[in-house]
């Protein structure tokens, strides 16, 4: 089982590794979801979806389900 | 040097000050219309650059990217594709924030693929110091392989750096500043053998997206170079990154951020406003704040303008010699444009609170807080922004949804989204509340009057939100679905922005209902001041008679007043309102308030006037204002006809029937069919109906 960033709790960090290319949008590619990259977890909203995240300086929500296709190496704290 | 006429583009990611940079450029100089056929909005603005040079500057939509996922993003390409444009750029200019380079040059790269002569501007230059960014700019010039503008909208400098580097436009390089292609070599080389007289680039996105390109081949370079879509997406992913790769590579000598420097006030910030508490307390206190300020504070400007017309009427008819034409202008016109006039306070108000949310970057926030509520009744928190532009009007707000991602959620939220009570109601809402309900206090602080008009506003939500609810049952749609939204950064509204788009709204909203009202009522005034057959013309003969016979004739006003009222119910539009009566009284209208309606179907603000222009025909004396004559007009047992239970019966009609022809349009052509604007009136008209009934016949 490999981590996701849905898996991420507040503060937490990773690296991106792998993506599901078919069913991540384009447009989340473009704002710079790409393995390498760092993700931060800033928020979770109240009823905890979606979530909203610092990807690789880029800071953008995305809904838990989306979330979940991306993996992760989880970051040292 | 001979003057010269010139295209210039806008083009950048959304969040990035493009307007800005357009209104700092064009200044009031502008003009707002659509791109033919769909109803993305079209800005073209006019300025004068150094060296007599004139300029065109249009202002595209924003776009992340020239891989279109929107209707607004389509337009980009399709302007960018077709040298035969009469739009098409001579330059492109590229608007970055100085925050979000990496992500903002990507585009850029794009655009220079494109080989357009391009400038590159870094807006909001004022931010640098405080995050402890600097710019190596000659660098950037030459591996970008353009010319940059460093500027700052908010501190309006830079900007004639800006103008004479579009002045020079010749002199830009056309060049891209990657190669892209080298991401399968041997695909776009086989791609450039075959179409020699084609960019590559241009090639690869008329095989990776469907949109209308007007190249003759588009057939066959989509059926020789096509791969299946996974393979497809699987090259754009690698042209991202390789695009990436560059940007990072330029940057990383071209730009250095001393993160010690930078502060991080928006973080902070997004920790109350995202709250799970505060979060939803500081939403309910903005949306409280808008529709008390919308009352309170409107109040004074629209009593002011009301007596202003009233003076006006009682003017043109005394100082004029009487006659049809003098009756047409003080009991037609006047009236029917003083009606729409009056309420142009409300509306700026409106759009200025609106403008402000979204201008600060907040209206981000609100998404993001109420996306998973929103679910629960198949809406997405993107539906947010229409149900709360719905306000204004349902026509933009319509619009707003095409960044929904989802079909389905989008079809829905379009469906709803007329149940917001949009600021045509207000004319309605305000004069009804005004007569029926009591200018009191209760609690200390909260006005009756506000109070009313605030519940109206909360049922038009409730029944958005109820009917989602059911269509989200009912609709049985398999949508792929996805949600991505932006947060930016804080920013403070910039006056010039927020007054521009004001100013426009409000002229847009003033001239279209204009139009309509002033045909109106001109229409009605014939209809209220002629009628068929004897009744009509021997009015004065019949009232007189009929005195006579009892023996107690009034005397000079009372009696002219009454041979004015037997008049107007023997023209035609009297005639025509008889004839609804029985469909209305259960309602508890008169066949006044039954024209009224009728004649405010396409447009529901042209209620108030209408009843207005009826009033004035049957009146006497014309200084009074609109809302005087309403609160004198009684059944003929002599009670009042706008009394509480007319008064909730009408205010609940018009909270929801979907009294407006521009939203059937505008439905129509978003769906791309009539089905759903029919299904839309006949359900919310048949549901208005029915509690207008209920509230009628509970309270009376």
């Amino acid at each position: 089982m490999h981590t996701t960033v849905g898996q991420l709790r507040k503060g937490e960090k990773g690296i991106i590794t792998e993506i599901d290319v078919d069913l991540l949008p384009l447009k989340l590619l473009e704002m710079g979801c790409l393995p390498g990259n760092t993700v931060e977890l800033l928020q979770i909203a109240p009823l905890g979806d979606p979530v909203y995240l610092d990807i690789n300086g880029a800071r953008l929500a995305i809904r838990k389900e989306t979330a979940q296709l991306i993996q992760i190496e989880r970051a040292p704290k | 040097m001979s003057n010269e006429n010139i295209n210039v583009a806008l083009i950048g990611n959304p969040n990035t000050g493009k307007t800005s940079v357009f209104n700092a450029l064009t200044g009031l100089n502008q003009q707002v219309g659509n791109y033919p056929g769909i109803t993305v909005e079209k800005k073209i603005g006019f300025c004068k650059l150094p060296g007599n040079v004139r300029a065109n500057i249009l202002d595209l939509p924003g776009t992340y990217s020239l891989n279109a996922s929107s209707m607004d993003e389509n337009v980009v390409i399709e302007l960018l594709l077709n040298k035969n444009d009469k739009l098409f750029p001579d330059v492109a200019v590229v608007i970055t924030d100085v925050e979000n380079l990496k992500r903002n040059l990507l585009l850029f790269t794009q655009i220079k693929d494109l080989e357009i002569p391009t400038v590159l501007v870094i807006n909001m230059a004022d931010r640098m110091d405080y995050k402890g960014i600097s710019l190596d700019i000659p660098y950037l010039e030459e591996r970008l392989n353009t010319k940059i503008a460093l500027i700052s909208t908010r501190k309006n400098s830079g900007i004639d750096e800006l103008k004479n580097l579009i002045a020079s436009y010749k002199t830009l390089s056309a060049e891209p500043c990657l190669n892209a292609s080298s991401i399968d070599p041997e695909y776009f080389d086989n791609l450039r053998k075959t179409f020699p007289n084609q960019l590559v680039y241009k090639l690869w996105l008329v095989i990776t997206q469907d949109v209308n390109f007007m190249l003759p081949e588009k057939k066959q370079i989509q059926s020789t170079f096509t791969k299946p879509n996974s393979e497809l997406k699987r090259m754009q992913q690698k042209e991202t990154i390789k695009r990436y790769q560059f940007i990072n590579d330029v940057l990383r000598i071209g730009q250095v951020v001393d993160s010690t420097k930078a502060k991080d006030f928006g973080s902070r910030l997004d920790k109350i406003l995202t709250h799970k508490v505060w979060g939803y307390v500081i939403f309910l206190a903005i949306l409280f704040l808008i529709f008390q300020s919308i009352f309170s504070w409107s109040s004074y400007p629209m009593d002011f303008i009301d007596e202003q017309f009233a003076n006006l009427s009682q003017m043109v008819s005394e100082s004029f010699a009487p006659g049809i034409l003098t009756d047409l202008v003080s009991q037609g016109i006047i009236p029917g444009i003083g009606g729409i006039v009056i309420f142009i306070p409300q509306i700026a108000v409106l759009f200025l609170f609106i403008s402000l949310l979204e201008e600060s970057g907040y209206m981000s926030r609100v998404v993001f807080l109420m996306d998973r509520i929103m679910r629960r009744f198949g809406l997405s928190g993107k539906s947010v922004v229409p149900l709360i532009s719905g306000t204004a009007c349902a026509i933009p707000a319509i619009m707003a949804t095409r960044n929904i991602e989802n079909w389905k959620e989008r079809l829905i939220t379009i469906l709803v989204t007329p149940f917001t009570t949009c600021s045509a109601r207000l004319p309605v809402y305000s004069i009804i509340i005004s007569l029926v309900i009591p200018d009191r206090r209760i609690g200390g602080i909260m006005n009756l009057q506000g109070l009313t008009l605030m519940l109206l506003y909360l049922a038009g939500f409730f029944m958005a939100v109820v009917s989602a609810w059911l269509l989200d049952k009912i609709l049985k749609l398999r949508t792929k679905t996805y949600f991505v939204v932006e947060m930016p950064n804080y920013k403070l509204p910039l006056a010039k922005n927020v007054g521009i788009n004001v100013l426009e709204k409000t002229k847009a909203f003033v001239a279209g209902a204009g139009k309509i009202i002033l045909a109106i009522s001109i229409v009605l005034w014939f209809l209220a001041s002629f009628g068929p057959g004897n009744d009509f013309h021997n009015a004065e003969t019949i009232v007189t008679q009929k005195f006579e016979k009892t023996g107690t004739l009034p005397e000079g006003e009372t009696l002219e007043s009454e041979i004015a009222s037997y008049k107007l119910e023997s023209s035609y539009i009297g005639i025509a309102g008889k004839a609804i009566e029985p469909v209305i009284s259960p309602l508890g209208y008169d066949w006044k308030i039954g024209v009224a309606i009728i004649s405010s179907f396409a447009a529901r603000e042209v209620f108030v006037g209408t009843l207005a222009t009826i009033y004035s025909v049957g009146d006497a004396d014309n200084d009074a204002t609109i809302k005087s004559k309403m609160a004198s007009e009684t059944w003929p047992d002599g009670t009042k006809i706008f009394n509480l239970a007319t008064g909730v019966s009408l205010l609940l009609f018009y909270a929801f029937a979907l009294q407006c022809a521009s939203t059937l349009a505008i439905v129509k052509k978003e769906t791309n069919s009539w089905k759903w604007p029919l299904i839309q009136l006949v359900f919310m008209s048949a549901f208005a109906y029915l509690t207008a009934f209920i509230a009628y016949q509970t309270l009376s």
